[in-house]
């Protein structure tokens, strides 16, 4: 059990990297609290894989340093490191049995069988494996398979953390529900820290406490899913969750007011610093509304997708796509709109990241 | 139920009759002559079964019999484990992967009688560079045309030497597909190397090396033209093996029929060992 944290940490894959291209993690400063649940969340590519292995030992950064409680770690293999690791792949031991694949990693240290025994019991009833411990382990579905590779990463009790490297890739869509709620569950009972890599944002959002959001080998967001949800730090996060993601409109800002085409839009409140750059506009689906003829941008239907709860309706104005998302009824493509902006939930982005800042009318 | 078009059996056709002329009628005039007595001018006389017990109680047979386990499971006890262990020591990627894949292949491009040649030039105690080392350096006397244990030993070495190649890259095509995350994960669970090849690499290797003990099996249980040119299965009887023998019966001796019978015994062996080794290794697979 340990504070992690990650100091002024960079790497590179090549010898000798030159620009920031060249690093698949940029500057990465971050403290994982004891306990949490954590997600990394963020797309294939972005470095959270690298970051993974990093903690665990598997690779060596090529700048910085890792604190396990302020006990410098950089230079520890795996082994020593005490932490466990949950593969994307399930990893078994074939020849084994179920048993003795979750003993596996405390008879390597040495453990007494009585408390092997009893670990080993205490952790398979928390994953209902119980029946199948006199199994081959090798006969197993992937999902219990998935399951065995859990086991062993939280057999250990005393684990600093314990981290899941988008285990659940290979498992059937029905199993996915059930070994994800299973791992929340399994949080709440050992308490362990535990962070959770996906590029899946359900996973993430489901999972975890914190979500820290990476792109191209750099931190964007860290926060809790309402905060990642209502108050995108970045259009990245914006775009990457939600369903569909954020409205980002290119605007125009004179004297700290907003301009969506002609029309000026009412944000959260004022800007947090005058500056130059590409100024946006963020509003997310579900705080827009759509009228026959109110106030507001003026729009034309194009689509009305009806995707069960509610309905996505796409709309144009001033030749941008804006999605909404409304309850009940929905105007027909082809319709003459207007839509308006949630002013609470209207963010001005500067280069991407968040300008405005809250506290302005309802 | 839906009438089947059993045309398709035609296209096996070609397939059966070319087995039918280069394996299953050959093979029935040997089965042909083992239970016939023929003294020339294709004039065959009905033998039954005596041939068959001729060989199965010759003391020569015997001994030809034991000279070819003792062989077979000799070079088995070593190039398994020796190929296994280069195979583990091979890198996994980098420059050297191909050098060494090409340096490991290249015994087994050599044609067998030149193996048997190039081994037989080797050793002579006067001229061959390993012949004469051993007897004129190191002064240790070694000649294979002499001694049955100097014969003995070149011709494993020369087996080992030929073809432990071959189960060194079946191991190592076995390693090689290994996931990283399987050595990742044992890293993690703190497993010692004995546990890792134990646990992860052995397994992993398992089905690889089943064909590569099958593929050493019968090849040495079959093995002719290597120590036939490379000691003649002298001195006198010592390394006669089952296939040299055979072929002094059959083609020294013309002795058709006691050859057949022995031919075929020969077979049955090699058939009936394969298939349980075969069996044995496999039938734990399914097992829960």
């Amino acid at each position: 059990m340990a504070q992690i944290k990650l100091s002024n940490l960079r790497h590179s894959y090549r010898p000798d990297p030159r620009g920031d291209d060249d690093y698949a993690l940029k500057k990465i400063d971050l403290t994982w609290e004891d306990g949490g649940a954590y997600a990394l969340l963020g797309p294939s590519g972005c470095g959270k894989s690298t970051l993974l292995n990093i903690i665990s030992g598997l690779l060596v950064p090529s700048e910085g340093r890792i604190l396990f409680d302020d006990q410098d770690v950089t230079a520890l293999p795996p082994a020593r490191r005490n932490i466990a690791q949950v593969f994307q792949f399930p990893v078994i031991y074939d020849t084994m049995t179920v048993y003795d694949n979750l003993a596996f990693p405390l008879r390597n240290r040495g453990r007494d069988e009585d408390i092997v025994r009893q670990r080993v019991m205490a952790i398979a009833e928390m994953l209902e494996v119980s029946d199948m411990l006199n199994t081959r382990a090798a006969n197993l579905s992937p999902d219990n398979k998935q399951k065995i590779s859990m086991g062993r990463g939280l057999v250990r009790e005393d684990v600093n953390v314990v981290m899941f490297d988008e285990p659940l890739t290979v498992i059937d869509p029905h199993l996915k529900w059930k070994l994800r709620s299973k791992l929340k569950e399994l949080h709440q009972r050992v308490k362990a820290t535990m962070i959770y890599v996906t590029h899946d944002q359900t996973e993430a959002l489901t999972f975890a406490d914190q979500v820290v959001v990476m792109q191209d080998g750099e931190v964007v967001q860290i926060g809790t899913p309402v905060d990642l949800f209502e108050r995108p730090a970045h259009t990245f996060v914006g775009h990457f969750i939600g369903s569909p993601g954020m409205n980002v409109l290119p605007c125009d800002v004179r004297g700290g007011v907003a301009f969506f085409g002609d029309k000026e839009l009412d944000l959260e409140g004022p800007l947090a610093k005058a500056g130059e750059g590409r100024a946006e506009v963020g509003i997310r689906p579900e705080f827009v509304s759509i009228s026959g003829n109110g106030p507001g941008v003026p729009a034309t239907v194009r689509k009305v997708s009806d995707v069960g709860r509610h309905k996505v309706v796409e709309a144009i104005a001033f030749d941008q796509r804006v999605h909404a998302i409304l309850e009940g009824e929905a105007p027909n493509a082809g319709d003459a709109v207007t839509l308006e902006f949630k002013r609470s939930q209207t963010r001005l982005y500067m280069d991407g990241w968040l300008a405005s800042t809250p506290g302005g009318g309802a | 139920m839906k009438k089947q078009n059993q045309r398709a059996w035609l296209f096996v056709l070609p397939v059966l009759l070319l087995v039918a002329f280069n394996a299953l009628i050959p093979m029935m005039t040997v089965v042909n002559y083992s239970v016939q007595e023929t003294f020339g001018d294709n004039l065959f006389f009905w033998e039954g079964l005596g041939w068959f017990e001729q060989i199965l109680r010759s003391e020569r047979f015997h001994a030809a019999l034991g000279r070819q386990l003792f062989f077979t499971v000799m070079i088995l006890i070593i190039e398994v484990p020796l190929g296994v262990a280069i195979a583990l020591a091979m890198p996994r990627q980098g420059f050297w992967v191909p050098f060494c894949l090409i340096t490991m292949a290249l015994p087994m491009l050599i044609p067998w009688n030149v193996v048997g040649a190039m081994w037989n030039i080797f050793t002579l105690p006067d001229i061959g560079l390993l012949g004469y080392f051993m007897n004129h350096t190191l002064g240790i006397s070694y000649d294979m045309t002499q001694d049955p244990v100097a014969a003995w030993v070149t011709i494993i070495v020369m087996d080992v030497w030929h073809w432990t190649s071959l189960v060194v890259l079946l191991a190592y095509a076995g390693l090689v597909s290994i996931p990283n995350a399987y050595y990742q994960a044992a890293e993690i669970d703190g497993a010692s190397n004995w546990a890792v090849f134990r646990f992860i690499q052995l397994p992993k290797m398992k089905t690889v090396l089943t064909i590569a003990v099958l593929l050493r099996f019968m090849d040495s249980f079959n093995i002719y033209t290597e120590p036939f040119v490379l000691t003649g299965g002298g001195p006198g009887n010592s390394t006669t093996l089952l296939s040299i023998d055979l072929v002094k019966i059959a083609l020294g001796q013309f002795d058709l029929g006691p050859a057949a019978a022995m031919s075929l015994i020969y077979f049955a062996i090699t058939l009936l060992a394969s298939w349980l080794f075969y069996t044995l290794m496999t039938m734990n697979d399914n097992k829960a």
